[in-house]
């Protein structure tokens, strides 16, 4: 093996058991094969546990260890901890999905940052509860179909916006914190090695593309995961001590029917009026977010307040969604 | 050299002593004074460890567990809802075979929130796969810290030091210090042979089936089994080096008498005044502490109880809708040995309620009466109708 051959190391090697087009799989496998055998790896409970330690067989090449679902980033303290009493240096990275990360597992990550620990996360966001059957988490996006979050009668879908996490990890006096996601491998290498770089805690938020549980063609999931940045959906950035310091700029803005159109889990609205609705509210959640960041030259419509009007609970229908300015509560929220 | 030391000084002063790599905590009274007590040891240079203010107990027992994954000595202490909050950790320490050192200073749990001593904790975690030892003074709690490393790393099981929360934690009692080379030689360096490195990748923690599930927990419970040898070698190696001898049982005057207590942690003083003062009375009474609860050591205690008429059995603990928790393990045990004895069990001192000599000679007044009407007294209680009793 040479170990100067980075696609060579296969620390997440032939054998496991993720789905075929498993976006989770995709981007592990790049990750931990930039960062190479001489890192201890913490693994969340999830689907990429699940289907690489399965039935005591280990598709793990480098020391890796799993605990629970919430503890990752705490048992990752424990392991840096543990070097640095012993004069280590040693990169220890966690790997979690969104559960572990957006929902369950954020007070482990939170308190890991504020203490400083040297230690890279790594959330794969495949943007639901996939390894339990697709549950909704706090990183599912508005309008999606989950088994939690089904459209009916009277709902559209999830009913809340997904979690701004990269902003509250920047929060934290952040040292690094980055999106990436599969389809741009080139970036996500630079940002693996930038993180890999710093001494002190580290994030990246992967865009995971889950053709079971987006319900897309399994031979789509880097071609759907590029579309979520080339709609602004899903915008590659940069934050270094709570700044945002690059992102990956758009030369046009594709409209989020494209990414939406290729998914199961969105197309119960393009079916009716109310779907319609949601799928404008969408979009305005992607030009916000291209203003936010700067994507493109030209400016868009929507403000941040606009966008993420929606109704809580699980019946109702959403509040219409207007352009900044038009309404009485945008008027408000402006004034 | 002899010290004035509350307990949870004694205990921090042990774990010093042990020289831990990573100590993580969080507070929770009654067991904060212990880990205050090391943050100074750790700022002042006396103890060289990484220390970890975790954000939650949860995380505490999650960073103590990584570190000792990582190949360090650890160590953390908690109590109550922090213990509690632990448990799913707790769990997953023991099924991975990892020899995590920690101490609860028992408290009561909520509701009604309540900080004072019982062992309602603990025993709630009693199924979790970890040793535990109940002790009854602060020497005890002292040179159970070393022997409990001795043990985990004997073993590859995690112990829970369990002692009463400020009936020991708080209170101070003369102490008699150890030594650090007597200690030092007494506990060997920590190695651990799965430990993560990328010089040996190992993985820890995966996925097991119907196929195999029940034969790992199976190997647990033998290792637990197995683990009573360790508890006493621990002791007996720990009183050639120090001079003090501990065991899985603690007996006073338990030879041969008619009716036999059987309590654990500090409750056992109140016990052995309450038995002097019967005997003075020309009774036959003696006494039996638990020091070791998990593995719980049924062979010792039948030795000790068998040829007693009756036992009275006084814990800090319960299993609500069931029994008194000892009570209900010595019956069974007595059960399967195939000997007949009658046992009294009372729930008492819950929520720190007191538990007097005049309590304990009520109970045993009242054992010579014959059985309580319940399978269970709770001893002490004040309630207007004829439940309870005691």
């Amino acid at each position: 093996m040479d170990r100067r051959d980075r696609f060579r190391h296969n620390i997440l090697t032939s054998g496991h058991s993720a789905c075929s087009g498993c976006g989770e799989a995709m981007a592990s496998r790049m990750v931990t094969d930039l960062i190479g055998p001489d890192a201890i790896y913490i693994g969340a409970t999830g689907c990429l546990q699940v289907f690489s330690s399965h039935n005591q067989r280990s598709a793990w090449q480098a020391p890796w260890m799993h605990s629970v679902f919430s503890n990752a980033a705490a048992v990752a303290a424990g392991v840096e901890a543990s070097l640095q009493a012993r004069g280590k240096k040693i990169p220890v990275v966690v790997q979690a999905g969104d559960g572990g990360t957006f929902d369950i597992g954020l007070q482990c990550l939170s308190g890991m940052i504020e203490r400083g620990h040297n230690v890279l996360f790594v959330c794969y966001d495949n943007e639901a509860y996939m390894n339990t059957g697709v549950q909704r988490s706090g990183s599912t996006p508005h309008a999606v179909r989950t088994s939690t979050s089904p459209p009916g009668r009277v709902s559209e879908g999830k009913h809340h916006v997904k979690k701004d996490l990269i902003s509250i990890i920047a929060a934290h006096h952040m040292p690094y914190a980055a999106t990436a996601t599969v389809a741009y491998f080139p970036d996500l290498k630079a940002k693996v090695e930038k993180a890999l770089s710093i001494d002190g805690p580290k994030f990246l938020q992967i865009l995971s593309p889950c053709p079971l549980g987006w319900n897309h063609d399994a031979a789509l999931s880097v071609q759907v995961s590029r579309l979520a940045v080339e709609t602004g959906l899903f915008p590659l950035v940069e934050l270094e001590h709570g700044e945002v310091s690059r992102v990956m700029r758009l030369s046009t803005q594709k409209p989020v029917e494209d990414y939406l159109k290729l998914q199961g889990r969105f197309l119960h609205l393009f079916n009716d009026k109310q779907g319609k609705t949601q799928i404008r509210h969408i979009q305005a959640l992607a030009d916000t977010r291209i203003r936010r960041y700067g994507l493109l030259d030209a400016d868009t419509n929507w403000t941040s307040a606009s966008a993420s009007i929606v109704q809580r609970g699980g019946r109702g229908t959403y509040l219409p969604v207007v352009p900044a300015g038009m309404s009485d509560h945008n008027a408000k929220a402006q004034g | 050299m002899r010290k004035l030391l509350e307990g949870s000084r004694a205990v921090a002063e042990a774990v010093r002593l042990c020289e831990p790599q990573v100590i993580a905590a969080y507070p929770i009274t009654p067991q904060t004074h212990i880990i205050e007590h090391l943050a100074q040891f750790v700022a002042d240079a006396e103890l060289h460890a990484e220390f970890i203010n975790a954000e939650s107990e949860f995380g505490a027992i999650s960073i103590v567990q990584g570190a000792v994954a990582a190949g360090s000595r650890a160590f953390t202490a908690s109590a109550s809802q922090g213990l509690l909050l632990m448990t799913e950790v707790l769990f997953n320490i023991a099924g991975m075979r990892l020899p995590v050192v920690m101490v609860c200073a028992n408290r009561a749990v909520s509701a009604p929130i309540n900080i004072f001593c019982d062992h309602q904790d603990s025993m709630s975690v009693r199924d979790a796969g970890w040793i535990q030892l109940y002790v009854e003074t602060n020497q005890e709690a002292m040179d159970s810290i070393v022997q409990a490393y001795y043990i985990a790393e004997h073993c590859e099981l995690p112990v829970m030091l369990c002692m009463d929360g400020f009936l020991l934690t708080h209170t101070f009692e003369p102490v008699e210090l150890l030594d650090q080379d007597t200690v030092k030689s007494y506990l060997p360096t920590f190695t651990f042979n799965r430990m993560l490195s990328p010089d040996q990748p190992h993985t820890l923690g995966a996925g097991s089936e119907p196929e195999n599930y029940l034969e790992y927990r199976y190997a647990q419970h033998q290792a637990m089994d197995k683990s009573a040898t360790i508890v006493t070698a621990a002791g007996d190696k720990f009183a050639a080096a120090f001079g003090r001898s501990y065991g899985l049982l603690d007996c006073y005057f338990s030879q041969d008498v008619e009716t036999v207590f059987v309590t654990l942690g500090s409750a056992m003083g109140v016990v052995r005044d309450v038995v002097d003062t019967l005997r003075a009375q020309g009774e036959s009474v003696g006494a039996v502490r638990l020091r070791c609860f998990r593995p719980f050591p049924a062979e010792a205690l039948l030795a000790k109880l068998e040829k007693s008429c009756r036992v009275i059995v006084l814990e800090k603990a319960f299993s609500c809708g069931a029994s008194g928790i000892v009570a209900t393990e010595l019956r069974a045990a007595l059960q399967l040995a195939g000997v007949s004895l009658l046992v009294h069990g009372y729930i008492c001192g819950l929520g720190g309620r007191d538990l007097t000599c005049k309590v304990v000679e009520n109970i045993y007044q009242q054992s010579l009466a014959g059985p309580i009407a319940q399978r269970h007294g709770f001893a002490g209680i004040n309630v207007t109708s004829s439940e309870g009793g005691g």
